[in-house]
């Protein structure tokens, strides 16, 4: 895709285009993607990059690097656990720049750092942007930051070409669906029900009603997470949105067993929820 | 004479660099929801009438004001008189914020009310606000502080919470504070979160200072009829900063008035040993709130300790922030030693056992009264009665044997 100078312009998202191109790809192939996420460091950063380089052979179509934080009020017991390990063995926000290095020597996969705002506050904005950018990360989400206060934020990042995404809540009034349709880069995540994040067996039963009438609201692509662990889920919400994002059942099974075999089980957990053999 | 104060926070919810919003998005609409109630019921002369009955005959406010007389000859030179906090029905200023905001979930047609405590006074006042109106009630607590709050937690109990054990992180304030977010997220159509100091995303701050600020409001005409004066000098202990907010709203736009406030010195300077998020911290996000942290290089949040489970918090209100940034309010600290040193002196010379948070105000006085001028009026707040502290200094005692 052609970067002219235009589109490298607010809110025009990462300049990469590597989103852009993956949801491009996603609605000609009438195929609902899946995102994965891992927590950086969780067992180690080696194995990280081992897990999402298997993750992408798997199928998984892009990849949310977590960086760990001491208080992730977002997240459930599955994800906490895993940002515990990491921060206990050392990982570091630095860590996701090298990670996110030695995955980009191999794919082209998008690749989207997931966050709180303190780490990246502490690191600053446009220290993370810059060395981000350098590392091949296309765009950042950051849970407890909303649009309202993101303005420097989202300069520093769109100055290095990264994008900023945000998320969207069952509870997200009209006003607020807007604002967020306008400021978030290539994509949407939507929430898929009031809660911390975590694999649950049944979706929200209002999920599918909700995301038809959010979708007729934006324009921009809709991925949707918090919950989202099985085939039958998969199954359920393609044709609903864009794409999909599995965290805890992943880091889940990344966590079941001796970290060898880390990257096999994480696999085995796209595949299984792709429906592929 | 007076300066007129600021309007703060802003519309957004800042206090010059501080304060603001960060949050889930699922949290922002419900905020903005709380916001606007809020805003209504502060002028509805029916909800203020309401909230001032309960004030006076459940509560007993007004509360006194006490000249201590012996400890101050103790300390310097200078008149000292009490806010007496400690005693307010449950024996602490919280229950000023925790009434006020039941009130307000009430009307918004909340029926469940989830908290988070650290000493267990803000969870034994939530807990009290719901038996009250008939509320259901969850308080969130870590492990560490209800071992070292027992008699909090059977409180909280026998009035009909829950009390949730967590054991993540420190499992002290911090956790339950992220555990009771946790909660609110995914409950948050049917639950209120009463957060009990001046701490999370706005309206929280605004709201917590406009409950407490009876306090000074009291103090200042009490203090005038007793003293004939206001006071050179206030001062009070400052964990997420309720209580010291509380007496320094009305007093800060009297420019003679020297406001301190005390943070946990704990055990010394090192990261993790205290809870100076002034000297200690640095600029930062923690619970909804940008505000001065305790945190390492890579922004993870540090531990901190406390003899006080009240004070044993990594961040601070974003308006005590704010004011500190402007010069307004002076802070210092005051060891885990001094705090206990204080604690026996004002229970010997005083005939009033202080809640282990407020004895570091008391703390600071012991160190620095003879700094402070001959003939001073000095006002402290007393925020709350020891009684839940004896067990603790008991065995402190015990230990030293």
């Amino acid at each position: 895709m052609p970067n002219t100078k235009s589109e490298d312009r607010l809110p025009s998202g990462s300049r990469s285009g590597r989103l852009k191109r993956l949801y491009k790809r996603l609605e000609t192939e009438k195929r609902c993607g899946l995102i994965a996420y891992v927590t950086c460091g969780d067992p180690d950063w080696a194995t990280t990059v081992a897990i999402v380089r298997a993750l992408v052979h798997a199928g998984a179509d892009a990849i949310e690097l977590g960086i760990p934080f001491s208080d992730p009020i977002a997240d459930g017991p599955v994800i906490q656990a895993a940002s515990q390990r990491a921060l206990a063995n050392g990982t570091a926000t630095q860590d996701v720049f090298k990670i996110a290095e030695r995955i980009r020597e191999g794919t082209d996969v998008p690749l989207i750092a997931f966050s709180y705002l303190n780490p990246i506050m502490r690191l600053g904005a446009d220290r993370f942007a810059e060395r981000a950018s350098a590392a091949g990360i296309d765009s950042l989400l950051l849970t407890d930051l909303p649009p309202e206060a993101a303005k420097e934020m989202r300069t520093s990042l769109h100055e290095r070409g990264l994008g900023l995404i945000f998320l969207l809540a069952p509870t997200s009034n009209p006003a607020r669906i807007a604002a967020i349709d306008h400021a978030s880069d290539d994509f949407i995540y939507y929430v898929s029900t009031t809660g911390v994040t975590g694999a649950r067996k049944k979706l929200d039963p209002s999920l599918l009603t909700r995301l038809d009438e959010m979708r007729a609201q934006v324009k921009k692509p809709l991925a949707v997470g918090f919950g989202v662990s099985t085939h039958e889920h998969y199954q359920l919400l393609s044709g609903h949105c864009s794409a999909v994002v599995v965290g805890s059942a992943i880091v889940g099974a990344i966590a079941d067993g001796p970290p060898a075999g880390a990257a096999r089980r994480a696999a085995d957990v796209v595949r299984s929820i792709m429906g592929k053999k | 004479m007076t300066t007129r104060a600021q309007q703060f926070p802003t519309k957004a919810g800042y206090y010059g660099d501080f304060g603001g919003k960060y949050v889930p998005e699922t949290l922002m609409q419900p905020l903005e929801e709380f916001e606007a109630a809020y805003r209504r019921l502060k002028r509805d002369p029916e909800f203020k009438a309401k909230l001032n009955e309960i004030l006076r005959d459940f509560v007993g406010r007004p509360t006194p004001l006490s000249e201590a007389k012996r400890f101050a000859a103790h300390c310097g030179d200078f008149r000292l008189f009490l806010k007496r906090e400690d005693l307010n029905h449950t024996g602490a200023h919280k229950i000023n914020n925790a009434i006020g905001q039941a009130l307000i979930a009430r009307r918004m047609g909340k029926q469940r009310i989830i908290a988070e405590t650290g000493a267990g006074q803000h969870g034994v006042a939530t807990a009290t606000a719901c038996a009250l109106f008939g509320l259901e009630c969850v308080v969130y607590m870590g492990e560490v502080d209800m071992a070292r709050q027992e008699l909090n937690v059977f409180r909280m109990r026998l009035l009909g919470a829950e009390v949730v054990a967590v054991s993540s992180g420190s499992r002290t304030l911090k956790d339950a504070i992220n555990e009771a977010i946790r909660d609110w997220v995914t409950n948050v159509r049917t639950t209120h979160y009463i957060i009990g100091s001046v701490l999370g995303p706005h309206p929280y701050p605004m709201v917590v200072r406009d409950f407490q600020s009876v306090i000074g409001k009291e103090a200042l005409k009490q203090i005038r009829k007793q003293a004939g004066a206001i006071p050179d000098v206030a001062i009070a202990c400052v964990g997420g900063g309720s209580n010291a907010i509380g007496l320094f709203h009305e007093l800060i736009p009297h420019p003679s008035i020297r406001l301190i406030g005390v943070e946990a010195g704990g055990r010394g300077s090192a990261l993790g040993s205290h809870a100076a998020r002034f000297s200690g911290g640095t600029l930062g996000v923690l619970h909804g709130t940008r505000s001065m942290i305790l945190q390492d290089e890579n922004g993870q949040i540090a531990e901190t300790h406390s003899i006080s489970a009240g004070l044993d918090y990594p961040s601070i209100g974003p308006e005590h922030a704010y004011l500190q940034s402007t010069g307004r309010i002076e802070y210092h600290d005051c060891s885990d030693d001094d705090a206990v040193e204080a604690f026996h002196k004002v229970s010997r010379l005083e005939g009033i056992i202080p809640a282990l948070e407020s004895a570091h105000a008391f703390g600071y006085l012991l160190r620095h009264g003879r700094e402070i001028p001959d003939g001073s009026i000095v006002l402290l707040n007393l925020s709350g009665r020891g009684d839940k502290d004896v067990p603790q200094v008991m065995q402190l005692l015990n230990k030293e044997r």
